[in-house]
Protein backbone atom coordinates (compact mmCIF):
# COMPACT_ATOMS: atom_id res chain seq x y z
CA UNK A 1 0.00 0.00 0.00
CA UNK A 2 1.19 3.23 -0.47
CA UNK A 3 2.32 5.64 2.43
CA UNK A 4 2.47 8.96 3.34
CA UNK A 5 5.02 11.05 5.09
CA UNK A 6 3.86 11.96 8.04
CA UNK A 7 5.92 14.48 10.71
CA UNK A 8 4.38 15.66 14.32
CA UNK A 9 6.29 19.56 14.81
CA UNK A 10 6.19 21.31 18.13
CA UNK A 11 7.78 24.50 19.29
CA UNK A 12 10.12 22.83 21.34
CA UNK A 13 11.10 20.52 18.30
CA UNK A 14 9.82 17.75 16.20
CA UNK A 15 8.73 14.52 17.33
CA UNK A 16 7.31 12.46 15.43
CA UNK A 17 8.81 11.64 11.81
CA UNK A 18 7.51 8.58 9.67
CA UNK A 19 5.71 7.14 6.60
CA UNK A 20 2.36 5.62 7.67
CA UNK A 21 -0.60 4.19 5.39
CA UNK A 22 -3.06 5.49 7.13
CA UNK A 23 -2.87 8.59 9.47
CA UNK A 24 -6.05 9.49 11.80
CA UNK A 25 -6.75 12.51 13.75
CA UNK A 26 -9.05 14.00 15.94
CA UNK A 27 -10.07 17.67 14.40
CA UNK A 28 -12.22 19.70 15.82
CA UNK A 29 -15.16 18.38 13.76
CA UNK A 30 -14.47 15.05 14.20
CA UNK A 31 -12.52 11.98 13.65
CA UNK A 32 -10.47 12.10 10.44
CA UNK A 33 -8.58 9.30 8.75
CA UNK A 34 -5.90 10.65 5.44
CA UNK A 35 -3.95 8.42 3.52
CA UNK A 36 -1.44 9.01 0.65
CA UNK A 37 -3.15 11.16 -2.56
CA UNK A 38 -5.82 13.07 -0.13
CA UNK A 39 -6.43 16.50 -1.34
CA UNK A 40 -4.78 19.42 0.45
CA UNK A 41 -6.51 19.96 3.98
CA UNK A 42 -6.07 22.46 6.25
CA UNK A 43 -8.31 21.64 10.45
CA UNK A 44 -7.83 22.48 13.31
CA UNK A 45 -7.50 19.82 16.12
CA UNK A 46 -8.85 19.10 18.86
CA UNK A 47 -7.00 17.62 22.32
CA UNK A 48 -6.73 14.12 21.16
CA UNK A 49 -4.40 11.64 19.86
CA UNK A 50 -3.15 10.97 16.02
CA UNK A 51 -2.44 7.53 15.20
CA UNK A 52 -0.49 6.21 12.53
CA UNK A 53 -0.81 2.94 10.90
CA UNK A 54 0.96 0.89 9.08
CA UNK A 55 -0.34 -2.58 8.22
CA UNK A 56 -0.77 -4.03 11.60
CA UNK A 57 1.41 -1.22 13.45
CA UNK A 58 0.12 1.32 15.39
CA UNK A 59 2.23 4.37 16.21
CA UNK A 60 -0.10 7.11 18.50
CA UNK A 61 0.98 10.47 19.85
CA UNK A 62 -0.72 12.57 22.14
CA UNK A 63 -1.80 15.78 20.90
CA UNK A 64 -2.49 19.24 22.62
CA UNK A 65 -4.20 21.67 20.42
CA UNK A 66 -2.74 23.28 16.83
CA UNK A 67 -3.61 21.98 13.45
CA UNK A 68 -3.32 19.34 10.83
CA UNK A 69 -2.11 20.10 7.12
CA UNK A 70 -2.41 17.76 4.38
CA UNK A 71 -0.52 17.95 0.99
CA UNK A 72 -0.98 14.89 -1.32
CA UNK A 73 2.82 13.38 -0.50
CA UNK A 74 2.61 14.61 3.19
CA UNK A 75 1.07 15.32 6.72
CA UNK A 76 2.14 17.32 9.40
CA UNK A 77 0.55 18.59 12.16
CA UNK A 78 1.91 21.35 13.93
CA UNK A 79 0.60 21.09 17.44
CA UNK A 80 1.39 22.83 20.78
CA UNK A 81 2.55 19.75 22.68
CA UNK A 82 2.90 16.44 21.49
CA UNK A 83 3.88 13.21 22.93
CA UNK A 84 4.81 9.75 22.03
CA UNK A 85 2.45 7.45 23.40
CA UNK A 86 5.77 5.73 24.82
CA UNK A 87 7.48 8.72 26.26
CA UNK A 88 4.03 9.46 28.31
CA UNK A 89 5.17 9.98 31.93
CA UNK A 90 1.87 8.37 33.34
CA UNK A 91 2.60 8.99 36.79
CA UNK A 92 2.63 12.68 35.84
CA UNK A 93 -0.46 12.26 34.11
CA UNK A 94 -2.03 11.38 36.66
CA UNK A 95 -1.03 13.63 39.35
CA UNK A 96 -1.72 15.84 36.61
CA UNK A 97 -5.39 14.68 36.88
CA UNK A 98 -5.88 14.73 40.56
CA UNK A 99 -4.94 18.49 40.44
CA UNK A 100 -7.33 19.31 38.00
CA UNK A 101 -9.95 17.64 39.92
CA UNK A 102 -9.23 18.85 42.89
CA UNK A 103 -9.52 22.39 42.09
CA UNK A 104 -12.26 21.87 39.51
CA UNK A 105 -13.93 20.90 43.27
CA UNK A 106 -12.77 23.64 45.07
CA UNK A 107 -13.58 26.53 42.88
CA UNK A 108 -16.82 26.97 41.52
CA UNK A 109 -16.63 31.24 41.23
CA UNK A 110 -13.59 31.99 39.42
CA UNK A 111 -14.42 31.33 35.85
CA UNK A 112 -11.10 31.57 33.87
CA UNK A 113 -9.33 28.65 36.86
CA UNK A 114 -12.62 26.84 36.20
CA UNK A 115 -11.39 26.53 31.82
CA UNK A 116 -7.81 26.67 32.73
CA UNK A 117 -8.89 23.45 35.14
CA UNK A 118 -10.72 21.84 32.79
CA UNK A 119 -8.27 22.25 29.85
CA UNK A 120 -5.35 20.75 32.21
CA UNK A 121 -7.92 17.66 33.11
CA UNK A 122 -8.37 17.13 29.38
CA UNK A 123 -5.07 17.34 28.60
CA UNK A 124 -4.55 14.70 31.30
CA UNK A 125 -6.89 12.38 30.62
CA UNK A 126 -5.95 12.30 26.84
CA UNK A 127 -2.52 11.58 27.87
CA UNK A 128 -3.29 8.30 30.16
CA UNK A 129 -5.47 7.21 27.36
CA UNK A 130 -2.82 7.73 24.88
CA UNK A 131 -0.50 5.99 27.10
CA UNK A 132 -2.40 2.75 27.17
CA UNK A 133 -3.16 2.49 23.49
CA UNK A 134 0.54 2.51 22.70
CA UNK A 135 0.56 -0.42 25.04
CA UNK A 136 -1.74 -2.34 23.51
CA UNK B 1 55.22 54.69 44.69
CA UNK B 2 52.25 52.39 46.54
CA UNK B 3 53.75 49.73 49.35
CA UNK B 4 54.21 46.15 48.43
CA UNK B 5 51.27 45.15 50.65
CA UNK B 6 48.94 47.21 48.56
CA UNK B 7 49.98 45.89 45.22
CA UNK B 8 49.75 42.60 46.65
CA UNK B 9 45.93 43.03 48.07
CA UNK B 10 45.40 44.84 44.60
CA UNK B 11 46.54 41.60 43.11
CA UNK B 12 44.70 39.33 45.05
CA UNK B 13 41.61 40.92 44.72
CA UNK B 14 41.49 41.12 41.01
CA UNK B 15 42.60 37.34 40.75
CA UNK B 16 38.80 36.54 43.04
CA UNK B 17 37.29 39.06 40.32
CA UNK B 18 38.71 37.52 36.85
CA UNK B 19 37.99 33.35 38.87
CA UNK B 20 34.41 35.00 39.11
CA UNK B 21 34.17 36.60 35.78
CA UNK B 22 35.73 33.51 34.65
CA UNK B 23 32.85 31.19 36.33
CA UNK B 24 30.12 33.25 34.71
CA UNK B 25 31.54 33.38 31.48
CA UNK B 26 31.31 29.34 31.51
CA UNK B 27 27.84 29.43 32.73
CA UNK B 28 27.44 31.96 30.24
CA UNK B 29 28.66 29.64 27.59
CA UNK B 30 26.73 26.47 29.22
CA UNK B 31 23.54 28.83 28.86
CA UNK B 32 24.51 29.35 25.28
CA UNK B 33 24.76 26.29 23.64
CA UNK B 34 21.54 25.02 25.13
CA UNK B 35 19.63 28.19 23.92
CA UNK B 36 20.88 27.95 20.46
CA UNK B 37 19.67 24.18 20.61
CA UNK B 38 16.16 25.15 21.71
CA UNK B 39 16.40 28.33 18.57
CA UNK B 40 16.95 25.57 16.61
CA UNK B 41 14.45 23.20 17.56
CA UNK B 42 12.03 25.63 17.04
CA UNK B 43 12.78 26.48 13.72
CA UNK B 44 10.74 23.73 11.72
CA UNK B 45 8.25 24.31 13.39
CA UNK B 46 8.18 28.08 12.28
CA UNK B 47 8.73 27.78 9.05
CA UNK B 48 5.76 25.28 8.79
CA UNK B 49 3.37 27.65 10.49
CA UNK B 50 4.80 30.28 8.13
CA UNK B 51 4.10 27.83 5.28
CA UNK B 52 0.56 27.36 6.03
CA UNK B 53 -0.42 30.71 7.19
CA UNK B 54 1.09 32.73 3.93
CA UNK B 55 -0.56 30.14 2.02
CA UNK B 56 -3.89 29.87 3.92
CA UNK B 57 -3.80 33.73 4.06
CA UNK B 58 -2.98 34.63 0.10
CA UNK B 59 -5.06 31.72 -1.22
CA UNK B 60 -8.41 32.51 0.08
CA UNK B 61 -9.30 36.66 -0.96
CA UNK B 62 -12.73 36.27 0.73
CA UNK B 63 -11.60 35.11 3.94
CA UNK B 64 -11.49 37.96 6.70
CA UNK B 65 -10.01 37.97 10.54
CA UNK B 66 -9.74 40.80 13.01
CA UNK B 67 -5.93 40.03 12.95
CA UNK B 68 -5.61 40.42 9.06
CA UNK B 69 -7.59 43.89 8.93
CA UNK B 70 -5.68 47.08 9.39
CA UNK B 71 -7.49 49.19 11.69
CA UNK B 72 -7.28 52.60 12.32
CA UNK B 73 -4.39 53.10 14.88
CA UNK B 74 -5.84 54.58 18.46
CA UNK B 75 -3.02 53.17 20.79
CA UNK B 76 0.22 50.75 20.19
CA UNK B 77 1.41 48.06 21.65
CA UNK B 78 4.84 47.39 22.72
CA UNK B 79 6.78 43.87 23.49
CA UNK B 80 10.48 44.69 24.56
CA UNK B 81 12.29 41.75 25.72
CA UNK B 82 15.53 42.72 28.22
CA UNK B 83 17.34 39.86 30.55
CA UNK B 84 16.36 39.80 34.36
CA UNK B 85 19.61 41.09 35.12
CA UNK B 86 22.84 43.25 34.12
CA UNK B 87 26.57 42.01 33.47
CA UNK B 88 25.24 41.01 30.34
CA UNK B 89 27.05 43.84 28.46
CA UNK B 90 25.49 46.60 26.35
CA UNK B 91 22.47 44.19 25.96
CA UNK B 92 19.95 45.63 28.12
CA UNK B 93 20.65 49.34 27.13
CA UNK B 94 20.19 48.47 23.16
CA UNK B 95 16.96 47.16 23.26
CA UNK B 96 15.89 49.73 25.29
CA UNK B 97 17.37 52.68 23.50
CA UNK B 98 15.43 51.45 20.66
CA UNK B 99 12.15 51.36 21.85
CA UNK B 100 12.61 55.11 23.72
CA UNK B 101 13.59 55.73 20.17
CA UNK B 102 10.63 54.48 18.59
CA UNK B 103 8.26 55.53 21.29
CA UNK B 104 9.66 59.51 20.68
CA UNK B 105 9.14 59.37 16.78
CA UNK B 106 6.18 58.23 17.04
CA UNK B 107 4.15 59.29 20.05
CA UNK B 108 3.23 62.43 21.14
CA UNK B 109 1.01 61.35 24.31
CA UNK B 110 1.76 58.44 26.60
CA UNK B 111 -1.72 57.35 25.89
CA UNK B 112 -1.04 56.38 22.53
CA UNK B 113 0.73 53.56 23.67
CA UNK B 114 1.22 50.83 26.33
CA UNK B 115 4.26 48.22 26.78
CA UNK B 116 4.78 44.69 27.60
CA UNK B 117 7.64 43.87 29.36
CA UNK B 118 9.55 41.03 29.27
CA UNK B 119 12.19 40.92 31.29
CA UNK B 120 12.92 42.81 35.10
CA UNK B 121 15.83 45.20 33.38
CA UNK B 122 13.52 46.61 30.71
CA UNK B 123 10.41 47.01 33.24
CA UNK B 124 12.02 48.32 35.62
CA UNK B 125 13.09 51.13 33.15
CA UNK B 126 10.42 52.30 31.76
CA UNK B 127 8.31 52.01 34.89
CA UNK B 128 10.77 54.55 36.47
CA UNK B 129 10.22 56.73 33.29
CA UNK B 130 6.45 56.16 34.52
CA UNK B 131 5.24 54.66 31.04
CA UNK B 132 2.27 52.94 30.77
CA UNK B 133 3.01 49.09 31.38
CA UNK B 134 0.21 46.76 30.34
CA UNK B 135 2.13 43.35 31.00
CA UNK B 136 5.12 42.43 32.82
CA UNK B 137 6.68 39.09 32.97
CA UNK B 138 9.82 38.55 35.08
CA UNK B 139 11.62 35.29 35.99
CA UNK B 140 11.31 33.56 32.85
CA UNK B 141 12.85 30.19 32.93
CA UNK B 142 16.65 30.05 31.32
CA UNK B 143 15.14 27.60 28.55
CA UNK B 144 11.43 28.67 28.11
CA UNK B 145 9.36 26.40 27.20
CA UNK B 146 6.45 26.76 24.63
CA UNK B 147 3.92 26.02 27.61
CA UNK B 148 5.64 28.87 29.61
CA UNK B 149 5.39 31.78 27.19
CA UNK B 150 1.76 30.72 26.33
CA UNK B 151 0.33 32.09 28.85
CA UNK B 152 1.89 35.16 27.95
CA UNK B 153 1.32 35.25 24.05
CA UNK B 154 -1.83 34.60 24.51
CA UNK B 155 -2.92 37.81 26.51
CA UNK B 156 -0.23 39.68 24.53
CA UNK B 157 -2.85 38.24 21.33
CA UNK B 158 -5.62 39.04 23.37
CA UNK B 159 -5.10 43.00 24.44
CA UNK B 160 -4.84 43.17 20.45
CA UNK B 161 -8.28 41.32 19.94
CA UNK B 162 -10.31 43.24 22.58
CA UNK B 163 -8.63 46.01 21.23
CA UNK B 164 -6.71 47.75 24.16
CA UNK B 165 -4.18 48.35 20.91
CA UNK B 166 -4.73 48.32 17.18
CA UNK B 167 -0.81 47.23 16.31
CA UNK B 168 1.51 45.17 18.51
CA UNK B 169 5.32 45.52 17.67
CA UNK B 170 7.93 43.61 19.14
CA UNK B 171 11.60 44.52 20.19
CA UNK B 172 13.90 42.19 20.33
CA UNK B 173 16.97 40.71 20.40
CA UNK B 174 17.69 38.77 17.20
CA UNK B 175 20.38 36.07 17.29
CA UNK B 176 22.55 35.27 14.21
CA UNK B 177 26.15 34.00 15.34
CA UNK B 178 27.81 34.46 19.10
CA UNK B 179 29.37 38.01 18.27
CA UNK B 180 26.85 39.00 15.81
CA UNK B 181 23.24 39.80 17.34
CA UNK B 182 20.86 43.12 16.37
CA UNK B 183 17.85 44.77 18.06
CA UNK B 184 14.94 44.58 15.96
CA UNK B 185 11.34 46.05 16.18
CA UNK B 186 8.79 43.62 14.08
CA UNK B 187 5.26 44.51 13.61
CA UNK B 188 3.42 41.41 14.42
CA UNK B 189 -0.03 43.06 14.55
CA UNK B 190 -2.05 42.73 12.53
CA UNK B 191 -0.80 39.75 10.28
CA UNK B 192 -0.08 41.87 7.13
CA UNK B 193 3.14 41.18 5.31
CA UNK B 194 3.22 37.23 4.75
CA UNK B 195 6.55 35.83 3.06
CA UNK B 196 5.29 34.04 -0.01
CA UNK B 197 6.70 30.83 0.26
CA UNK B 198 5.60 29.79 -3.65
CA UNK B 199 3.69 27.16 -2.73
CA UNK B 200 0.44 27.93 -3.68
CA UNK B 201 -2.11 25.05 -2.56
CA UNK B 202 -5.71 25.70 -2.86
CA UNK B 203 -6.71 23.98 0.68
CA UNK B 204 -9.59 22.54 1.86
CA UNK B 205 -11.00 24.02 4.82
CA UNK B 206 -12.38 21.72 7.59
CA UNK B 207 -15.11 22.95 9.27
CA UNK B 208 -14.67 26.35 7.33
CA UNK B 209 -12.31 29.21 7.13
CA UNK B 210 -13.21 31.33 9.60
CA UNK B 211 -12.49 28.29 12.22
CA UNK B 212 -9.06 27.76 10.66
CA UNK B 213 -8.11 31.24 11.24
CA UNK B 214 -9.30 31.38 14.69
CA UNK B 215 -7.13 28.31 15.52
CA UNK B 216 -3.84 29.24 13.08
CA UNK B 217 -3.59 33.00 13.46
CA UNK B 218 -3.29 33.30 16.93
CA UNK B 219 -1.17 30.76 17.22
CA UNK B 220 1.19 32.00 14.32
CA UNK B 221 1.51 35.52 16.44
CA UNK B 222 1.98 33.26 19.67
CA UNK B 223 4.92 31.74 17.59
CA UNK B 224 6.38 34.93 16.61
CA UNK B 225 6.79 36.13 20.77
CA UNK B 226 7.97 32.88 21.49
CA UNK B 227 10.30 32.88 18.58
CA UNK B 228 11.76 36.44 19.63
CA UNK B 229 12.15 35.07 23.53
CA UNK B 230 14.23 32.27 22.32
CA UNK B 231 16.35 34.47 19.95
CA UNK B 232 16.81 37.08 23.06
CA UNK B 233 17.72 34.62 25.81
CA UNK B 234 20.57 33.24 22.55
CA UNK B 235 21.52 36.58 22.34
CA UNK B 236 21.43 37.68 26.35
CA UNK B 237 23.64 34.78 27.04
CA UNK B 238 26.65 35.43 24.29
CA UNK B 239 26.35 38.66 25.51
CA UNK B 240 26.86 37.82 28.53
CA UNK B 241 29.92 35.26 27.81
CA UNK B 242 31.37 37.95 25.31
CA UNK B 243 31.29 40.79 28.28
CA UNK B 244 32.12 38.36 30.68
CA UNK B 245 35.39 37.48 28.76
CA UNK B 246 36.45 41.01 28.17
CA UNK B 247 35.98 41.48 31.92
CA UNK B 248 38.67 38.26 32.48
CA UNK B 249 40.86 39.46 29.99
CA UNK B 250 41.12 43.07 31.44
CA UNK B 251 41.30 41.16 34.92
CA UNK B 252 44.50 39.59 33.51
CA UNK B 253 46.01 42.41 31.80
CA UNK B 254 45.73 44.10 35.40
CA UNK B 255 47.41 41.61 37.19
CA UNK B 256 50.15 41.71 34.96
CA UNK B 257 50.68 44.96 35.48
CA UNK B 258 50.18 45.12 38.81
CA UNK B 259 53.00 41.74 39.34
CA UNK B 260 55.32 43.68 37.27
CA UNK B 261 55.45 46.94 39.61
CA UNK B 262 55.15 44.37 42.62
CA UNK B 263 58.57 43.02 41.26
CA UNK B 264 60.05 46.25 40.54
CA UNK B 265 58.88 47.83 44.07
CA UNK B 266 60.59 44.28 45.46
CA UNK B 267 63.73 44.95 43.68
CA UNK B 268 63.82 48.46 44.85
CA UNK B 269 63.40 47.47 48.20
CA UNK B 270 66.58 44.66 48.23
CA UNK B 271 68.55 47.05 46.49
CA UNK B 272 67.77 50.20 48.84
CA UNK B 273 68.53 47.47 51.56
CA UNK B 274 71.96 46.68 50.01
CA UNK B 275 72.81 49.95 49.05
CA UNK B 276 71.87 50.82 53.20
CA UNK B 277 73.99 48.07 54.50
CA UNK B 278 77.05 48.43 52.60
CA UNK B 279 76.85 52.61 53.50
CA UNK B 280 76.82 51.52 56.53
CA UNK B 281 79.63 48.52 56.42
CA UNK B 282 82.07 51.55 54.79
CA UNK B 283 80.75 53.51 57.70
CA UNK B 284 82.06 51.67 60.42
CA UNK B 285 85.60 50.96 58.61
Amino acid sequence: MKTIAVSIVTPDGPVYESEAELVVAKATSGELGVMAGHVPLVAPLAIGSVRMKTGNDQDVVAVTGGFLEVRPDKVTVLAQAAERAEEIDVDRALRAKQRAEERLNQKREANIDQKRAELALRRAINRIQVAQLGKK
Amino acid sequence: MASLREIKSRITSTQKTSQITKAMEMVSTAKLSKAEQSAKSFVPYMEKIQDVVSSVASGTTEATHPMLEQRPVKKTGYIIITADRGLVGAYNSNVIRKLNQMIQERHKSPDEYGIIAIGRVGRDHFKKLGHNILLDIIGLHDHPTYEEINTISRQAVGMYSDGTYDELYLIYTNYKTIISHEVVAKKILPLTDFESTGSNLSYEFEPNIEEILNVLLPQYAESLIFGAILSSKASEYASGMTAMKNATDNAMELIDELTLRYNRARQDKITQEITEIVSGAAALE
